[in-house]
């Protein structure tokens, strides 16, 4: 029988880790995520699987943790909110340089500074672009439902993993929050340390014998070797900008204009397709998963069927330049957003993509008067 | 007529070593200005980790300092951490991995300034780890300013007019402070600039390995040490004003010892 249960985001989430075979979380409370936190400690993780769970004093810390547990092969990870992880961006980059593995969830809230405790996507640039200092990318992934924040737990270790990279799971307080129903799986078994061993001979589990030393350190102060390591890092983003791009396609085959949103905002466009199709426009939506690598390739395609593609992003316009640099000027791309923890409804979204495309169009500029232009 | 060796062979045979380097020391050739304490701390630690057979269970965590480079000296497996962040790094691998023997090597810019916050809240919790802390009353690695540790009016780069604690603050004595908190087990200050120190030095590193074992809390050994290129004296001379200036405001022994049952 189906375990089909009624969870929050944050729940749902941290629920996975559990069940996807999690060593340790290491973090510090902050709305609206600290319900990770909570129910780590509600569900007794040490009892359950052995996971660790320990609040610590700082997300400086929280990530510190997370980078002496993950250099031992361990599944570590944190969770925080927009303030959070600035402060984890020093963390996130010795990652980065190391190449550890690390499932990372930012539950974004509107800022900048203490902000609002309000859902938001303006953490868009820090998640994608590389937040901390130095050239490197984390995969970022981006859930639009309750049921994507359980399986992006267990897809983001396996990525981490795989790759030897930093995973973030970019959520938004609204996703964080709500209720949805979520169909869970099996518990996979956490690792063995032998089996850590094998599986990962680059951790340091202690210096056997049977090999040289292990050493964690993004440091080399010969600028020749440093430059390759850089070299090599680029190749392994690369690689998964080959591999790893995932995106749904939402009424896309016979569009002729285009909502391109993630998470929260995907679903908002979801209804707002609904609603164009019942007002006889073909409005398709391209949902990236993940944000980075991005769906550019697909974007490129649809640039070549539709008339026009607007980002709608809880943002002044972050995600938008990818959308840009994907269609490349074939194809007009306008963005809309709403700030500070406001949300856009349906009907708000669509209006925005009839002012801005469908009445242009028919050359009645004089409509677009009318309405508030918000952004 | 007995076979007289010569002075070679008799170096050259093994039964006649009193004293050797440690194999847990690699080959490498120290980065550490001639005689900086660096180097002999180094030397202890890894003796130690190798008389108690600890090297397969080893995690060392090497900080941000002189120090950096810790891995390049210790043959066993090690984590670079971030400025001031070891303890926290110590602290998720020893939660993930109980059985090891895990500790940090810090200078007093690292785990008394930027990284106080880890450092006391590792304290705090009673993580079983061990630190090792070497004090030499300012930033060596990056040329000589003033740490939260150097002394009132002692001129740094960046107190070129000596520490003026009205303006700068006054040193800072975190070694006392940790011993004052319930996590910590036990705490003591040594240095290492003359053979008496060596072997004092060398049983408080002991006994913070040993101790760890008993998972009672930290254990943390302060290393009152020199910094002679920072100091801008030669090494006799940093010697002499370290005993001199540093020990009656850092005075050496421990500080907190298990109470013995
Ligand atoms: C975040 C950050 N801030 C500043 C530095 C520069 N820095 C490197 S070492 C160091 C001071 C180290 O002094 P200490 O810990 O006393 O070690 P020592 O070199 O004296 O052994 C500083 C400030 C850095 N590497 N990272
Ligand atoms: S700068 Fe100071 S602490 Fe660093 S190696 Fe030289 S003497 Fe030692
Ligand atoms: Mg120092």
């Amino acid at each position: 029988m189906k375990d089909i249960r009624l969870m929050k985001g944050n729940e749902a989430i941290a629920e996975g880790v559990i069940r996807a075979g999690c060593d340790g979380y290491f973090g510090y409370p902050i709305t609206p995520q600290s319900e990770v936190l909570e129910y780590l400690m509600a569900t007794k993780t040490k009892e359950r699987t052995g996971m660790i769970t320990l609040q610590a004093e700082s997300e400086i810390a929280s990530i510190h943790m997370v980078y002496g547990g993950a250099a031992c092969g361990k599944r570590v990870m944190t969770s925080s909110s927009s303030p959070g992880i600035s402060l984890m961006q020093e963390g996130i980059s010795f990652m980065a340089g190391t190449e550890l593995p690390c499932l990372l969830l930012n539950v974004v809230r509107g800022g900048p500074g203490l902000g609002t405790i309000q859902p938001s996507q303006s953490d868009y640039f820090q998640a994608v672009k590389g937040g901390g200092h130095g050239d490197y990318k984390m995969i970022v992934l981006a859930p639009a439902s309750v049921q994507e924040m359980y399986d992006f737990a267990k897809l983001g270790f396996e990525l981490a993993f795989k790759h030897r990279i930093q995973v973030m799971v970019l959520s938004d307080g609204a996703i964080g929050q709500m209720m949805e129903k979520v169909e869970l799986d099996e518990q996979i078994q956490r690792l063995t340390d032998a089996e850590i061993k094998q599986k990962y001979p680059w951790a340091t589990t202690g210096k056997t014998p049977d090999r040289e030393r292990n050493i964690i350190t993004s440091l080399d102060l010969n600028p020749v070797k440093q430059e390759i390591i850089n070299i090599n890092l680029q190749k392994k983003f690369k690689h998964i900008e080959q591999t790893e791009v995932r995106f749904e396609r939402i009424m896309c085959d016979d569009a002729e204009y285009l909502f391109v949103a993630y998470g929260s905002s995907a679903r908002i466009c979801q209804k707002a397709v609904l609603l164009g199709r019942e007002r006889g426009i073909k409005v398709g939506l391209l949902r990236p998963i993940t944000l980075f690598p991005y769906p550019s390739k697909e974007l490129a395609k649809l640039a070549k069927q539709v008339k026009g593609m607007l980002s709608v992003e809880m943002s002044a316009g972050q995600m938008v330049e990818d959308v840009r640099l994907s269609v490349n000027g074939a194809v007009p791309v306008e963005h809309y957003g709403r700030l500070g923890g406001i949300m856009p409804a349906p009907d708000e979204v669509l209006n925005v993509l009839e002012n801005k495309f469908i009445r242009l169009s028919v050359n009645t500029p004089r409509l677009c008067l009318g309405i508030k232009k918000i952004l | 007529m007995n076979y007289i060796p010569t002075r070679e062979e008799i170096i050259a045979d093994h039964d006649n070593v009193v004293y050797e380097r440690t194999c847990l020391l690699t080959d490498n050739p120290l980065s550490y200005c001639p005689g900086c304490g660096h180097g002999t701390a180094h030397r202890l630690i890894m003796e130690v980790v190798e008389e108690m057979n600890l090297q397969a269970d080893t995690i060392g965590v090497a900080p941000v300092g002189c120090s950096v480079l810790a891995y390049d000296f210790m043959n066993i497996d090690m984590q670079q951490a971030a400025h001031g962040r070891a303890p926290a790094v110590a602290t998720g691998i020893k939660r993930l991995m109980p059985d090891k023997f895990v500790f940090t090597y810090q200078g007093d810019g690292d785990l008394a300034a930027i990284g106080t916050g880890e450092t006391l809240h590792a304290c705090n919790r009673g993580e079983n780890i061990t630190i090792f802390f070497v004090n030499n009353g300012i930033y060596g690695m990056t040329g000589g300013q003033m740490a939260p540790t150097t002394l009132p009016n002692m001129k740094t780069a960046t107190s070129p007019y000596g520490r003026d604690v009205e303006t700068m603050g006054y040193p800072l004595k975190i070694t006392e402070l940790i011993a004052m908190l319930p996590g910590t087990y036990f705490v003591s200050r040594q240095s290492v600039h003359t053979p008496a120190n060596v072997r004092k030095a060398k049983k408080a590193i002991e006994k913070a390995i040993q101790y760890q074992k008993l998972n009672k809390g930290l254990c943390f050994v302060e290393i009152v040490s020199n910094c002679n290129s920072g100091w801008k004296m030669t090494p006799e001379q940093s010697n002499k004003w370290m005993e001199e200036n540093m020990f009656p405001y850092y005075p050496l022994g421990d500080i907190k010892v298990p109470k013995e049952k």
